[in-house]
């Protein structure tokens, strides 16, 4: 989608996520200093305020915290808070799934997706 | 210092259009405003405070009070979007009481309704520059799935049901039928919300406000010259505002920033929820409504679907009359922010000068509440306490 690369280059803080799921992996941001892990990902621990916050390879493991299908779109499709093993819950798109069938609770696992010819976006798929 | 007794809402003025194709957003800015210092028996060169959201034309206020010539000491501007207005009534009567300014101005005006035609979920429009825009634009959301996840997360921990929501709609509808300029004039059943279509699960179309051009406007003064005025004195007896976010990702949908503004408002007043008689309570949505009844502490957490089912916001009929106008769900949301029309329908019940339908007998003590921004991200609330003397 447009709507990431015209948004990306503002965000040096957070290149390597992207370089990272152009590659096939989903990283999160942990601190050092508290040994809380975040969403979204930031260089200061929004919890301690440490700058020692490093970049982690995610599990790509979580449930669904809530979601809605946006019936007036054409497809319709699934956003939804998605609470990782790691812990942080993050936005993103329920794909490759019965839209019926999703519910909070379920397991879900990451569906990395390339959007455009350099773009991929972190979404999930029922597990 | 508190602002107790220390400001007083002396003008309010609620453009009678919805939909204004040859009117620009400025011109909506000072018809307002003037009908307001009409209101209240004032002119514009007795304004020396101005205030409005970040969606007024213009950096701030500096196009604004140019264009309607104003000469002011005191200019103010913060922007939690469609609440932003309560806020400034904090904001002026801080300013009141601190001597910045002695009669401020407060105006909304918009015309999204003419300047979009087009069907659809609305895409939002926000600046890549925010560092939440990749985590979120990228995926889809707009207003309507972001207020439908609160909605679909309020259910599952709770056991609100759809049925309860619509009530909300009803009690909007009922009162909206004795509003001639309101945009949805039909009484609707829970039925009727029930068999519209679902836009984004759990919501329907019921469920959403209406889109509106139009604006309003409110004058805040000191005692002093709210007694030397000729209207009935609507004073400000406490406010709160307060932020809420996704919190590193430590995500609770269940429930609003209005959980804090809240119990500011109530103990700068002096008061508690069951000494209010009418509230205003912003109504993009009608879980909206159910989370803010909770957090401002007329129902316990959870209990909001239980506390507007069967009427009990409808003016006559219910423990709690919610926005006799018909509100955002039914008669107007101008420029997508309905805070500003929140005071004004509370000025008119301190006043006496609601419809007599839907007018709330001895309404001494109302409450005004917004929640601007998404509820399902990041948001602001602000909550006013007002009192007739
Ligand atoms: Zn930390």
């Amino acid at each position: 989608m447009s709507v990431l690369s015209s948004s990306l280059h503002h965000h040096p803080e957070t290149q390597p996520f992207w370089s990272a799921l152009g590659e096939r992996r989903f990283l999160f941001k942990a601190c050092r200093g508290c040994g809380r892990a975040h969403w979204y990902p930031r260089a200061i621990c929004p919890f301690c305020d440490s700058p020692d916050t490093e970049w982690r390879n995610a599990s790509g493991r979580g449930v669904i915290y809530s979601y809605s299908i946006m019936r007036v779109a054409k497809p319709p499709y699934a956003i939804a808070y998605v609470t990782l093993e790691e812990g942080p819950t993050m936005m993103t798109n329920i794909v490759d799934s019965d839209l019926e069938a999703i519910a909070i609770g379920k397991p879900v696992e990451v569906a990395i997706r390339k959007t455009t010819d350099d773009e991929s976006l972190p979404m999930f798929k029922l597990a | 210092m508190s602002i107790n007794g220390m400001a007083y809402i002396v003008g309010a003025y609620e453009h009678p259009t919805r939909k204004a194709p040859d009117k620009s957003v400025a011109q909506l800015h000072a018809e307002v405003a003037l009908g307001a210092l009409a209101d209240a028996g004032l002119s514009k060169d007795d304004v020396d405070g101005y205030f409005c959201g970040g969606d007024a034309p213009g950096t701030g206020p500096l196009s604004l009070v140019e264009y309607m010539n104003l000469k002011v000491r005191h200019a103010d501007s913060t922007n939690i979007g469609g609440s932003s207005y309560i806020l400034h009534v904090n904001h002026a009567a801080q300013a009141i009481a601190a001597g910045k300014c002695d009669v401020a101005l407060i105006t909304l005006a918009g015309r999204p309704r003419s300047e979009s035609l087009q069907k659809g979920p609305p895409q939002r429009t926000d600046n890549p520059v925010q560092p939440d825009f990749p985590w979120e634009q990228a995926f889809g959301m707009t207003t309507l799935n972001a207020y439908a996840m609160c909605a679909m997360r309020h259910m599952h921990e709770f056991g609100t049901t759809s049925d309860q929501l619509a009530w909300v709609k009803v009690a909007a509808s009922h009162h909206a039928q004795h509003n001639p300029n309101a945009m949805l004039r039909d009484v609707v059943t829970v039925e009727d919300v029930a068999n519209s279509p679902v836009v984004a699960d759990p919501l329907r179309r019921l469920d959403c406000c209406v889109i509106s051009d139009g604006g309003g406007a409110v004058i805040v003064t000191r005692p002093e010259i709210a007694r030397s005025l000729k209207r009935p004195l609507v004073k400000v007896r406490g406010a709160g505002e307060a932020i809420k976010h996704l919190s590193g990702g430590d995500v609770d949908l269940t429930y609003s920033a209005g959980a804090r503004s809240g119990p500011l408002a109530f103990t700068e007043a002096g008061l508690k929820p069951t000494d209010i008689k009418y509230v205003s309570l912003y109504d993009s949505f009608t879980m909206t409504v159910i989370i803010q009844l909770e957090d401002l502490g007329f129902c316990r957490k959870g209990e909001g679907g239980r506390f507007v089912a069967d009427g009990n916001l409808i003016s006559g009929v219910g423990r709690l009359p919610f926005n006799t106008d018909g509100g955002g769900l039914c008669n107007n949301h101008p420029n997508h922010r309905g805070g500003m029309t929140k005071i004004i329908e509370a000025v008119r019940q301190l006043r006496g000068e609601a419809h007599p339908a839907v007018q709330v007998a001895n309404c001494d003590l109302a409450l005004a509440h917004g929640t601007g921004g998404l509820l399902g991200t990041r948001h602001g609330s602000a909550t006013l306490i007002m009192e007739r003397e």
